[in-house]
């Protein structure tokens, strides 16, 4: 599948997302820097990474999601391309409007950088076809601004729907209703907090997000950036 | 063409629990201010424009409401002044 890693000015996970693709998607991954206008030809999957875009200034997530290579960002996850949000990732996709709602300060106020135990509540998109349903996986997580909200009548719409992907077994953050992960009503954009590019490779402790990435491989071609 | 100068305001909606305000409040509590209460913390924003009144109004309007503030989750408001005198408040 061929992918595209979006490199926003202090991304810090985008290593670890060209790893993650190159081992599990696309053997010839690529970065786009965010000044591009257009994404390669024949992109399948864009991967916005983890990070600190812009020093989160503003908000987290905010000047990223105005950057010009969003435009061709949206274009793509409207034409039915797979869109995946990590972390910082997750943040842009909410600033930009492609996802609903909201990240915040944690409840806490901290920062944290550790393993957890996420729940796959719906098996039947194409980054969770591999999981078994109610499968309990252990992803990291590290941020200080993973806080979901939204307004009750988004969230009752967001489960109506199916759209929380992923929940958190045990809360790190304040997140209304434990979400972890969402997808669009489409189904073809994820955006979530936890890392599953960081866990597909048994010594570093967890394999668990490999399923993600064994997903969108079987799921088949998207559209596809033009040429 | 005028110039005028705005002061944006961008605070949390007040259904949104503020953790910072929270934790500024316990610590003005802790330092035998315990009559304090409803710290909110939010954000200050300077800018100068230049342009008509109604043409810098419509601006602020679209900037504050798109790019300096996330409706989601904040309120902002405005104060415009001219660069010589007369103050306006919008929202």
């Amino acid at each position: 599948m061929k992918t595209a890693v979006i490199q926003f000015p202090g991304s810090n996970c985008d290593g670890d997302a060209l790893h993650a693709a190159r081992l599990l998607l696309d053997e010839g991954a690529q970065f786009v820097w965010h000044t591009e206008a257009g994404l390669p030809t024949g992109t399948e999957l864009v991967f916005l990474p983890g990070g600190f875009s812009y020093g989160d200034h503003l908000r987290s997530g905010a000047v990223a999601a105005r950057s010009p290579i969003m435009q061709a960002v949206k274009a793509h996850a409207e034409r039915g391309g797979f869109v995946l949000g990590v972390c910082n990732g997750f943040q842009v996709l909410t600033e930009s409007g492609l996802l609903p709602g909201a990240l915040s300060r944690n409840r806490n106020l901290h920062f944290m950088c550790r393993p957890v135990h996420l729940r796959v509540e719906n098996t039947s998109t194409a980054f969770t076809g591999a999981y078994a349903r109610g499968q309990v996986i252990e992803v990291p997580i590290a941020h200080g601004e993973g806080n979901y909200y939204a307004d009750p009548e988004t969230v009752a719409r967001l489960e109506g729907n199916g759209q929380v992907v992923f929940r958190y077994a045990d809360n790190p953050n304040g997140s209304l209703n434990d979400i972890a992960g969402i997808v669009n009503e489409r189904g073809n954009v994820l955006g979530m907090m936890p890392h599953p590019e960081r866990a597909v490779e048994a010594p570093l402790g967890s394999e668990d997000g490999r399923g993600l990435f064994d997903s969108l491989a079987r799921a088949g071609t998207p559209a596809q950036a033009p040429a | 063409m005028s110039t005028f100068k705005a002061k944006v305001f961008v605070t949390l909606k007040p259904s949104i629990l503020d953790p910072q305000g929270r934790t500024v409040e316990r610590a003005l509590s802790h330092l035998d201010h315990g009559n304090v209460s409803g710290v909110r913390v939010g954000k200050y924003i300077e800018l100068t424009l230049s342009g008509s009144r109604a043409e810098v109004e419509a601006q602020l309007k679209d900037i504050t409401g798109n790019v300096l503030s996330n409706p989601v989750m904040e309120d902002a408001r405005w104060e415009l002044s001219e660069q010589q005198g007369e103050e306006r408040v919008g929202a």
